[in-house]
């Protein structure tokens, strides 16, 4: 048989995973956006009804949206900035730096439901072990964190930001760090350069396209921010909490609206492309790569 | 002399070292101990009495140790939790299967041989990497739903059987093209099948590969959340990570308080992925590594 047959025939699974699970769902979503689906019955062609909707009829578009980026705001400067943190750390060749790479990683392994049942324990007004540190400290009226309409948002924040530190982003930046030759600093270190100097000066301009790796990772992870929000408040209290991602879920499955889901998916589709756009686009000016 | 001057004459560069040194080992136990105590909250809550749970203020430490919570959680009425055990077990099994079998063929066809259309079909692979799953999910809904899958197990491991996902490709695709050519040319001169040089020679030097890309596949299909929430609607066909969310929900189950049970619950559910990073740790950090960072 030809060679290059062969070559068909190997990648014949994912030729096929493609076309059921990817092409296909991708065209039939795009259409579903354009009608009233209900999974019984057949989709009713309502043309941009929905994309009309989600802008100008529901109540709950814009603030979730607006939510999300708040998220994502806050997320993505404290969690890669805190693995970068947690990284140098890590590369200071202390005693005893495996355990503590293992301890900073497990919270990245805990299932995201455990971590959510978890944290709603650690929060909890009353008898929470976070509050009650707290009034030991001498704060009397600590924060009702995921019980509470003003705190509720930027408790999830934290669960996920102490979820995401130590975990990929920081390895990620272990390797990068590792990659940085020591020549360089070796030459920095005649020059009499304190450690901030090297950090700034030539650790952090070889480590751009490491940042950039892991800070387009982290914005499209946050526009997709779900599952610790739906099982510590399920959106709330009052609609804190409500993510576009919880937006698309209860549209889509709850109240059974595929077609109005699917346009919301693609509105979603969009914003993170044109994030992605834009940071590869903005990025020429700040990352710096070796030899390009 | 004056105070100040005496002072720096007597501080030496090792020294200041040496007390940078504290500062940073004291910066990380601090994390240490931020990072680690709700894990040990956890542990510790799961060996304690109800009373214990409620006390005001709750003991950091159970004044003995109630292991028989562990027993208590698996046999709690309407609670089948060896059961969602049972259920999680058989789609990580499968699902992993089917991604370390077919990620690594596809891999081997993008790697090894040249076609028409292959590099399209490699980039549209890396693009699949970018797409948000909220798009495809109420399509495959519909398909799933169509084909008589949900409340099944069948959409949670099946998927996995057609390629594994752009990621898996992508990481066996870059492992096969470090491995030296010579090697299936050898083999083929000898009159060895495709297939064969894929099964006898290529696949065992890929071990290390195909570790890390079970511990993240496993990892991932066992914390996976969105999936069992979509797909299945009987209590008996949840998976742990479903069927933990729906036991918080519950308080009302058996009538009396259970959140000593539910954290003993979670230690079990963390435990799995736990052990299996401990296992793999060195092949995890070493894929991570290979895969992040050269693009």
């Amino acid at each position: 048989m030809h060679r290059a047959l062969w070559g068909y025939v190997f990648a014949l699974p994912w030729v096929l995973g493609l076309i059921i699970f990817w092409g296909g769902p991708i065209l039939a979503s795009f259409y579903f956006g354009f009608t009233e689906y209900a999974v019984i019955g057949s989709p009713r062609w309502i043309g941009a009804a929905n994309y009309v909707k989600a802008f100008t009829a529901d109540d709950l578009f814009w603030p979730s949206l607006g939510r999300t980026f708040t998220f994502a705001a806050a997320f993505v400067p404290a969690a890669v900035g805190g693995a970068l943190v947690l990284a140098v750390l890590l590369n200071q060749k202390l005693k005893g730096t495996n355990l503590y790479r293992t301890i900073f990683f497990v919270p990245h392994l805990i299932p995201a439901v455990a971590l959510a049942v978890v944290w709603t324990f650690l929060l909890q007004p009353k008898l929470g072990p976070v509050n009650l540190f707290l009034r030991n400290i001498g704060i009397e009226n600590p924060p009702a964190w995921l019980a509470s309409r003003d705190s509720a948002l930027y408790s999830v924040i934290l669960i996920n930001v102490w979820a995401a530190m130590g975990g990929n982003t920081m390895l990620i930046f272990l390797a990068g760090l590792q990659g940085v030759p020591q020549e360089l600093y070796e030459a920095a270190d005649i020059d009499g350069a304190s450690s901030w100097v090297k950090f700034r000066h030539v650790t952090l301009p070889l480590l751009t396209p490491t940042i950039f790796f892991n800070v387009v990772l982290a914005v499209i992870g946050a526009l997709k921010v779900f599952t610790t929000a739906w099982v510590a408040t399920k959106g709330g209290p009052s609609y804190a909490t409500w993510f576009f991602a919880l937006h698309i879920y209860f549209q889509a499955f709850q109240y059974f609206r595929l077609g109005y889901g699917s346009a919301l998916a693609w509105i979603l589709a969009a914003i993170l492309m044109l994030f992605t756009w834009i940071q590869v686009t903005y990025s020429r000016r700040w990352v710096h790569y070796e030899g390009g | 002399m004056t105070q100040t001057t005496m002072t720096r004459t007597l501080v030496t560069p090792a020294m200041r070292l040496r007390a940078n040194r504290v500062i940073l080992y004291a910066v990380v136990l601090f994390l240490c101990v931020l990072f680690g105590f709700p894990l040990f909250w956890t542990l510790m809550s799961s060996l304690k009495t109800p009373a214990e749970m409620f006390a005001f203020p709750p003991p950091l430490v159970p004044a003995e140790p109630q292991w028989a919570n562990y027993y208590n959680v698996l046999v709690i009425p309407r609670i089948p939790v060896i059961r969602w055990a049972l259920n999680s077990t058989i789609v990580v099994v499968l699902a992993t299967a089917g991604t370390l079998v077919t990620a690594s063929l596809v891999a081997y066809s993008f790697a090894r041989f040249e076609y028409r259309g292959r590099d399209a079909l490699f980039l549209i692979t890396l693009a699949t990497m970018m797409l948000p799953a909220q798009v495809t999910l109420i399509p495959q809904f519909v398909l799933f739903h169509k084909l008589g899958w949900i409340n099944t197990l069948l959409p949670l491991w099946v998927p996995y059987w057609f390629g594994g996902g752009g990621f898996a490709i992508f990481l066996m695709r870059q492992f096969f093209l470090s491995l030296p050519r010579d090697l299936d040319e050898a083999a083929l001169i000898d009159g060895a099948s495709f297939f064969r040089i894929f099964w006898s020679i290529l696949l065992p030097l890929c071990k290390p590969v195909l570790a890390t890309l079970g511990i993240i596949t496993i990892i991932a299909t066992w914390s996976d959340f969105l999936g069992p929430l979509i797909y299945l609607n009987s209590p008996e066909k949840f998976t742990v990570s479903v069927g933990l969310q729906f036991f918080n929900n519950s308080p009302e189950v058996g009538g009396e308080p259970m959140q000593h049970l539910l954290m003993a619950a979670c230690i079990l559910s963390m435990l799995p992925v736990i052990i299996i990073f401990f296992l793999g740790q060195r092949f995890f950090v070493q894929g991570i590594v290979m895969s992040g960072i050269k693009g």
